[in-house]
């Protein structure tokens, strides 16, 4: 492991993603206001709200593409200007094609997900391997050498999940990756989502409802205005948790949304 | 056949020069497109005018002041591409018709300078590429290819997918700089054959026409520079002969590549849709009887 030496102590080892009072802005816009997301070893945590509450800038706080304005984010234990290896962490970004201005193959697309595990980017015998693996996992090992632009929005979806999970991660970050997909692929995707928790995986989710997902979530995140509503067991109905007109208002998560922190800190 | 052409020495230099433009400017080019910058090339174009001008003011070698200048010109690019979000186009506007005027106010002011010195760099001309000329295009031509053929893994990711590329640890942003800097040096190399107005054509046609017949990004590029490698010999071999300007020849000749392509791909794209379809119609065969609508596969489309 890592050169972690205070961790906490009902676990030994630390949280695999740890925010703390994260703030960031986007073009001076305040969007998130000082939010606390802890995700442990092996949990499955949703992050959900309404449009615009913070998710996907949460996620992408956590990931380094939009800088942090105050706060500290976490990965194993290492704080994220000094986190190098990232071969552990899988990311899932936001999209609805896996296709770029250039033809290239399903397997070109998921090669990339190999490369924080390939020295000076040469891939070997192991990592064509792994790729054909991860292809595998997503059901689409025999359209390896087809164009990404001749699949179905599920199976882009497929190519961006197997392209996560190509570099083995113990950590999985998705963002929306039920959005657009049909039902079929989104069993699929449940199903290799099932695998990997089984296998130890952690795994951080935004996700607008938790549909096929929800028998395997440990724990809700919900934002609403860059701050933390709820975090706990999921709430039965879902749906309306994500809503911007939704009321349920959490006490106890009120020492994690403190919007006055953002004057102090910013 | 007649290999006279061989004999001349500024053919030799011309052909040399040809052939490594042929190369470069769609293997840098590939990128762009493939990060839809394709005119990012047009923009270096104009800038480094200001350095070809700067080159006679100063009586320096054009190629090397124009190589400086448009690789700072690419850097300032992406820098505005990074910080300048609101205003970016605006500034790159600015970079662009600055470096457009810089050229020509430097040229004029030039001893015994005149636009007629600029043209043909802005238009190419083969018979005047010097020695010296050959051994800066061969040096830069040889960092060009190292950089696309060696980083293609890295620079393919980041093209593809910025965001994600950041997740597997890639330095994305000195990657970026990378690409911007490698198209900065391929406009100047192919500032003497196709012209700096031109030099944007050899980079984004070749690539688009090579689309049409491939599936893979592997295959695009292989094709590409073919094509690229093809019509740089043409339009030079060309201009030999019919006395017609290499630059504008060349250019034309990438185009009519293009076309001849797309319409020889339309059979090709016509089955691979059709297989495509067949597939598609396999795999919805259970189609869920209470799917919501709105998430059911687009599976419609199944024209044969």
């Amino acid at each position: 492991m890592t050169n972690e030496s205070g961790t906490p102590a009902a676990d030994p080892r630390p949280p695999v993603i740890a925010l703390r009072g994260v703030t960031a802005e986007l073009g001076s816009r305040p969007v998130l206001r000082g939010i606390d997301l802890t995700v442990h070893r092996g949990e499955v945590v949703a992050l959900l709200g309404a449009n615009g509450s913070g998710k996907s800038t949460a996620i992408r706080t956590i990931i380094g593409q939009v800088p942090v304005t105050g706060g500290e984010v976490e990965l194993f234990g290492t704080p994220r200007r000094r986190f190098r290896d990232w071969a552990r962490v899988g990311y899932v970004p936001q999209r609805t094609t896996a296709a770029g201005g250039v033809p290239a193959t399903v397997t070109e697309v998921v090669s990339s997900g190999r490369l924080s595990r390939a020295r000076f980017g040469v891939l070997r015998k192991a990592d064509r391997e792994a790729v054909r693996h991860a292809l595998e996992l997503v059901g689409l090992a025999d359209r390896a050498k087809d164009s990404v632009d001749a699949l179905s929005g599920g199976q882009h979806q497929r190519v961006l999940i197997a392209r996560a999970l190509a570099s083995v991660p113990e950590l999985l970050i998705m963002d929306e990756p039920m959005a657009g997909v049909d039902l079929a692929s989104q069993e699929v995707l449940a199903a290799t989502l099932r695998e990997q928790v089984a296998a130890g995986t952690s795994v951080l989710l935004v996700l607008h409802e938790l549909g096929p997902l929800e028998p395997l979530i440990d724990r809700a995140v919900v934002l609403r205005d860059g701050c933390v509503l709820h975090d706990g067991p999921p709430p039965r109905a879902l749906g309306q948790h994500a809503l911007p007109g939704h009321d349920h208002v959490h006490p106890h998560a009120a020492h994690n949304a403190e919007p006055i922190r953002t004057g102090l800190l910013s | 056949m007649n290999l006279e052409i061989l004999d001349y020495a500024f053919m030799q230099r011309a052909l040399l020069a040809a052939v490594l433009v042929g190369i470069t400017a769609p293997a840098v080019g590939i990128y762009l497109v493939q990060r839809r910058q394709a005119l990012l090339g047009d923009g270096i174009g104009h800038v480094a005018m200001t350095g070809v001008g700067l080159g006679f003011l100063l009586s320096w070698s054009p190629v090397w002041m124009a190589t400086a200048v448009s690789v700072v010109g690419a850097v300032l690019m992406e820098l505005i591409r990074w910080y300048g979000r609101t205003r970016g186009d605006i500034a790159l506007a600015m970079l662009f018709y600055g470096g457009m005027a810089g050229g020509v106010m430097f040229i004029n002011l030039a001893p015994g300078g005149s636009n007629a010195n600029l043209t043909s760099y802005l238009f190419g001309s083969l018979s005047t590429v010097s020695e010296s000329d050959v051994t800066a295009i061969c040096l830069l031509a040889a960092f060009v290819v190292l950089v696309t053929i060696g980083l293609r893994r890295q620079l393919f990711a980041v093209s593809q997918d910025e965001e994600f590329a950041r997740v597997t640890g890639l330095p994305v942003r000195a990657l970026n700089l990378l690409t911007a800097i490698t198209a900065a040096v391929t406009v100047t190399v192919a500032m003497r054959v196709v012209g700096l107005l031109l030099v944007s054509a050899l980079m984004v046609v070749p690539v688009a026409a090579a689309q049409q017949l491939s599936r893979s990004f592997a295959a695009t590029f292989a094709i590409s520079v073919a094509i690229g490698v093809s019509v740089t010999i043409g339009g030079t071999v060309t201009s030999y002969y019919q006395d017609v300007p290499p630059g504008a020849t060349i250019v034309l000749l990438t185009i009519g590549a293009f076309m001849l392509l797309t319409v020889a791909a339309t059979p090709l794209a016509r089955r691979r849709a059709r297989a495509a379809a067949l597939v598609a119609a396999r795999e919805a065969g259970d189609p869920a009887e209470c799917a919501i609508p709105a998430t059911r596969t687009p599976t419609g489309k199944v024209g044969v």
